[in-house]
């Protein structure tokens, strides 16, 4: 009967954990596309866009990510939009993601010497013709390791969409505890999964910087 | 004749620039004909960097103006996409593409300004390499080269944009003794086929060579200019006469 119960409970988790998976490769890719307009916003050197693209990275890194959950499922029924937990969680984590990408991506692109920007320049290509064959190919290889790094904490922050009812996996750990009343193995087995999500992606992570390193 | 023919290539009328309270070029004027091989130098500090940098609108200006080949130097992006397309520029750094192959950066700006298509850029870019010397090279990464042929590269890169006017800033200065003559060779070449060039430079004996007019700044002005051979021999200020005995 145990080992019935643990199988019930395994294969729930698993099924859930569909759904954390999908919630972190849809929060991480249209995450990486927002992010990316983002950064030629904020590189491109007008001071509005500039400043526009810093207020909001300030407001997404600096509230936590379940208000915004919060604000973006509760707060915009008030204006009579109905989000689902699903279309919200998307959305927030989206915006979330988005506001530190950019802010990792902006770092690689600074630090593609000067003279790059000015050697360009000097042979006539534009700001969206020297970021697309001049910057971006450069602060690319220096940007895999830390983006991969990153993904890592989309894929925890999606534990928040439960709160908002999101049946993921750790929503569906809540409801299996509550179903068998048996914390500890239920969310031994959340957490292993967690695990084994992020673990190859931060060893990832830390062989790609490593091979950075060699490469200098 | 048309206005154009009979105006100088290169215009520059009382350019003034300030960094902060540090005034770095204080109205200076000077006219580039067609050909002419304009070899600045002076003191580190006097300005000849930023001057240079203002003619392809690297740099911006206060006051004055300049125009190359009837193209005025302006902010838009437009104005100095068109001014850039005639004016060519080689850094004391180099800065080639690291990314790219020789052949690569020599040929990305005509694909990417002016829209070469595969073979008009391989063609292109055998030619430009060939032209400094480097037509075995075209395959090879920057890392893959030395000093004096990154630098080669460099200037077949900004040849590659047929330039009107080529601006050198003390190419050869971050290179090995060993290699300098390699790149002054082609420079000399290009001075040699008509390239009109405006080079700072402190390879002295290169500028009384190849230039055909010198200009000496200091504190940012232009204090002296005139023909190489006659200034060198006979410098008409103090300033000039000291610098080039503390030159060599
Ligand atoms: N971006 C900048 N911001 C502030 N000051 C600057 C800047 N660029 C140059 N300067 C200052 O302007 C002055 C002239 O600099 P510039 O580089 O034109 O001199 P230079 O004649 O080329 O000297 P060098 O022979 O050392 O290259 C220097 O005092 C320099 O410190
Ligand atoms: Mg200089």
């Amino acid at each position: 009967m145990a080992d019935f119960s643990f199988w019930v409970i395994f294969s729930n988790l698993l099924l859930a954990a569909r759904w954390t998976v999908l919630l972190s490769l849809i929060a991480f890719i249209s995450g990486g596309l927002v992010g990316v307009v983002l950064l030629f916003l904020r590189t491109s050197g007008v001071k509005a866009l500039a400043w526009f693209v810093r207020i909001y990275v300030e407001v997404f890194q600096g509230t936590p990510l379940l208000m915004q959950l919060f604000l973006l499922f509760f707060g915009v029924a008030l204006f009579g939009i109905e989000l689902s937990p699903w279309a919200a969680a998307a959305l927030a984590l989206t915006l979330w993601t988005s506001a530190f990408l950019v802010e990792i991506w902006r770092g690689c692109v600074e630090s593609v010497p000067k003279g790059q920007w000015e050697a360009s320049s000097s042979l006539a290509l534009n700001y969206v013709e020297q970021m697309r064959y001049v910057i971006l190919p450069q602060a690319l290889r220096i940007a895999v390791a830390p983006t991969v790094g990153f993904s890592v904490q989309v894929i925890k922050g999606t534990a928040l969409a439960s709160i908002i009812g999101f049946v993921e996996v750790t929503k569906a750990g809540t409801m299996l505890n509550n179903a068998t009343f048996r914390p500890f193995l239920v969310y031994s087995l959340v957490a292993l999964i967690y695990f084994a999500l992020c673990f190859p992606l931060s060893m990832l992570a830390k062989k790609l910087e490593g091979r950075l390193n060699v490469a200098r | 004749m048309s206005p154009a023919e009979t105006r100088p290539l290169v215009e520059i009328k009382d350019i003034r620039k300030s960094f902060g309270p540090l005034e770095v070029l204080k109205g200076i004027s000077m006219d580039v004909a067609q050909g002419d091989v304009v070899a600045i130098i002076g003191r580190s500090g006097s300005g000849k960097s930023t001057l240079l940098r203002t003619i392809n609108g690297l740099e911006t200006f206060d006051s004055g103006s300049i125009s190359v080949d009837g193209t005025p130097v302006i902010g838009g992006e437009k104005e100095l996409k068109a001014l850039r397309r005639k004016v060519g520029m080689v850094f004391q750094q180099f800065n080639l593409f690291p990314h790219l192959t020789a052949a690569e950066n020599v040929a990305l700006a005509p694909k990417v300004v002016l829209g070469a298509g595969a073979k008009e850029q391989a063609e292109t870019a055998r030619e430009m390499l060939e032209k400094v010397g480097l037509g075995d090279k075209l395959g090879n990464y920057p890392s893959q080269l030395s000093g004096g042929q990154q630098q080669r590269v460099a200037i077949a890169r900004a040849l590659a944009m047929h330039p009107k006017v080529l601006l050198c800033d003390e190419i050869t200065s971050a290179l090995d003794p060993e290699l300098v003559n390699e790149v002054l060779r082609v420079v000399e070449t290009l001075a040699k086929d008509g390239m009109t060039l405006i080079l700072v430079t402190h390879e002295m004996r290169f500028a009384r060579d190849v230039g055909s007019k010198l200009v000496f700044m200091h504190h940012g002005k232009v204090h002296e200019e005139g023909d190489p051979k006659t200034l060198f021999a006979k410098p008409g200020t103090p300033e000039l006469a000291q610098f080039v005995g503390s030159i060599g």
